[in-house]
């Protein structure tokens, strides 16, 4: 969610990495989408780190979170400023350990850092899809998912892990593919979004769909709709955060000056780190995707879908075995949430362990290095390879 | 790894299905898993001692035992073990049922109020007994029960338990040293542990 990966502090690293291609569901074959639509041709950016090995079953596959992308860990060139988002977990010896791992990650279906969304070009208009592009569930961002994994021959996957959207991803997968996931590490998230999570990502959409450039969607080379798209981030970066971090990191204090303005510059250190925050986003990410990834994950609800609004009955077919992990302090997917998830994986006498780390920052924190959940998931996908 | 644990990992029949009711750092869970070849799981509400668990392979969950006892079906463990906590729990009589509905066996071991030290101490100082196991004062300690292992059988002829084993032990420093007692168990055993069934 947030932008707070550095590199590692112990420079540890997978080294290079590249954006890979995968293209599929193409004419007449078009992927059938949940609501109906048809969508190919389809392409999906996804990042591969470690060796698969021959028998193609040491596979894990990551799934990003709203506005992540395919770039999992190390570097595309030796000067880039910053590795991938999970570099902090993901390399030797690391929480998810690449020298024993194959770990994938595929930018989701509707995003925009390589994969087919609303930014990419629709075959029936040679101009971008805009508003036409059409609406895509957690489900189908994971059948996606499973056609790369199809494509490169992986029967099996060690471990599906996602944080937050992408832990709606992990769960998706270890109900629609029961037989393909041997488990499923959840961090930070939920079977269905809270009229909070809604709330907030509601706000977020109607700032962006009320910007003058946004002009129903097609604002492809034109001005884009920058200020909407910087309010629904930081709308959205509060509630990454927590009233504890906000008032360690900035309190009262004041940017640059010793007084306040009496006019309406960002007088507070939050307000210009706000400010910052909304326009580096902006930089990166496609308004009409954000549109499309909140709406899916508000859409989803794995109770409804798979369980006749059930959260016991929705994991009755699953046989992965379960790593839930949540953060005291995260107020947007909040423990509550995931201790429900536990109770539905124990009453079908599933295997899964649960903890919940004590943590100010919010629920950014599924994000943020720590030895805690490195040590979780190490200790867990150990054990899930060992008990095979 | 504590005496008491060393006796009930012995209860444990290979290849069982065990419960372990605040495992801490998973010492018997991890035990029972390498020499007995366990299906272990465990709750515990520390996060600390969860994550040391996780980290170490075993399956365990942060909870509260009473709330988290629930969830599980009938009969879902060969074993549910309480070790040293039922001296703990507010309300051991319907803990217990839960137990009994989820396990096929209980183990609980706790320690022994009836050691001739404890009455020795409330005898003749007339204060509130202190020992290694029991090393709180009135005001700050967690063991709000009182339990001897005479009270524990009437508990369970009383509730329709049957015990199919029990232990009386003493082990004075609470460690890996210790020794079964048969002569005056009530009198000199510092812990009790007691394998359970429904009748």
């Amino acid at each position: 969610m947030s932008e707070y990966i550095e590199h590692d502090s112990q420079g540890v690293s997978v080294g290079l990495t590249e954006k890979l291609f995968y293209t599929f569901a193409e004419p007449p074959g078009q992927l059938v989408l949940e609501s109906g639509a048809r969508l190919g041709p389809i392409t999906l950016a996804y990042e591969m780190v470690g060796e698969l090995n021959a028998a193609r079953d040491n596979v894990i596959l990551v799934a990003h979170a709203l506005t992540g992308d395919s770039h999992l860990a190390g570097y595309y060139h030796h000067d880039d400023p910053r590795p991938g988002w999970w570099d902090s977990m993901i390399g030797p010896a690391k929480g998810i350990d690449t020298s024993r791992y194959c770990v994938i990650c595929t930018n989701i279906l509707a995003g925009c850092m390589g994969t087919t969304g609303p930014s990419s070009e629709n075959p029936a208009t040679s101009k971008p899809y805009g508003l036409a592009f059409p609406m895509v569930t957690i489900g189908d961002m994971v059948r996606a998912q499973k056609a790369l994994l199809d494509q490169l021959g992986v029967r099996s996957l060690l471990a599906v892990i996602g944080g937050s959207v992408g832990g709606m991803q992990a769960l998706e997968w270890s109900v629609r593919y029961p037989d393909l996931v041997r488990s499923c590490v959840a961090l930070a998230t939920t079977t269905h979004h809270s009229a909070l999570a809604i709330a907030f990502n509601e706000i977020g959409r109607q700032a962006v769909m009320s910007d003058p450039n946004f002009n129903k969607g097609d604002y492809y080379g034109g001005p884009r709709p920058d200020l909407g798209l910087a309010l629904a981030r930081m709308i959205g970066h509060v509630t990454y955060l927590s009233d504890a971090a906000l008032r360690q990191k900035f309190g009262r204090r004041l940017q640059n000056r010793q007084d306040f303005s009496f006019n309406f510059d960002a007088d507070f250190q939050v307000e210009s780190y706000l400010r910052y925050q909304g326009s580096k986003f902006v930089q990166r990410f496609d308004a009409n995707s954000y549109l499309y990834i909140t709406k899916a994950a508000d859409y989803y609800d794995l109770r409804q879908q798979h369980g006749h609004g059930s959260e016991v009955e929705a994991f009755a077919k699953t046989r992965a075995k379960f790593l839930v992990v949540s953060f005291t302090s995260d107020w947007l997917y909040p423990t509550y949430q995931s201790r429900a998830l536990v109770k539905a994986l124990k009453k079908n006498g599933l295997d899964v362990s649960f903890c919940e780390i004590e943590a100010q920052c919010g629920h950014d924190a599924f994000l943020l290095p720590s030895p805690r959940l490195t040590g979780l998931i190490g200790g867990f996908l150990a054990r899930v390879a060992e008990e095979e | 790894m504590r005496y008491d644990l060393e006796i009930i990992a012995t209860w444990v029949k290979p290849g069982s299905r065990v419960l372990d009711l605040g495992c801490g750092a998973g010492e018997l869970l991890d035990y029972l898993r390498k020499e007995k070849q366990a299906r272990g799981s465990g709750i515990e509400s520390a996060e600390e001692q969860v994550a040391a668990c996780i980290e170490k392979g075993l399956q365990v969950l942060q909870g509260d035992i009473n709330e988290e006892i629930r969830d599980y079906p009938d009969q879902a463990f060969d074993y549910v073990i309480l070790s040293q906590t039922l001296q703990q729990v507010y309300q051991p009589q319907e803990l217990i049922r839960e137990l009994l509905r989820v396990g096929k066996q209980v183990i609980v071991s706790f320690p022994n109020f009836s050691h001739w030290s404890i009455r020795w101490q409330l005898l003749v100082n007339g204060y509130a007994p202190k020992n290694r196991q029991l090393p709180y004062d009135w005001y700050n300690t967690p063991n709000i029960r009182v339990i001897t292992l005479t009270d524990f059988r009437h508990f369970a002829s009383k509730f329709e338990c049957r015990i199919d084993r029990e232990a009386a032990v003493k082990s004075p420093k609470g460690d890996g040293a210790g020794m079964l007692v048969s002569f005056l168990p009530n009198l000199r055993a510092t812990y009790g542990i007691f394998l359970i069934s429904r009748r």
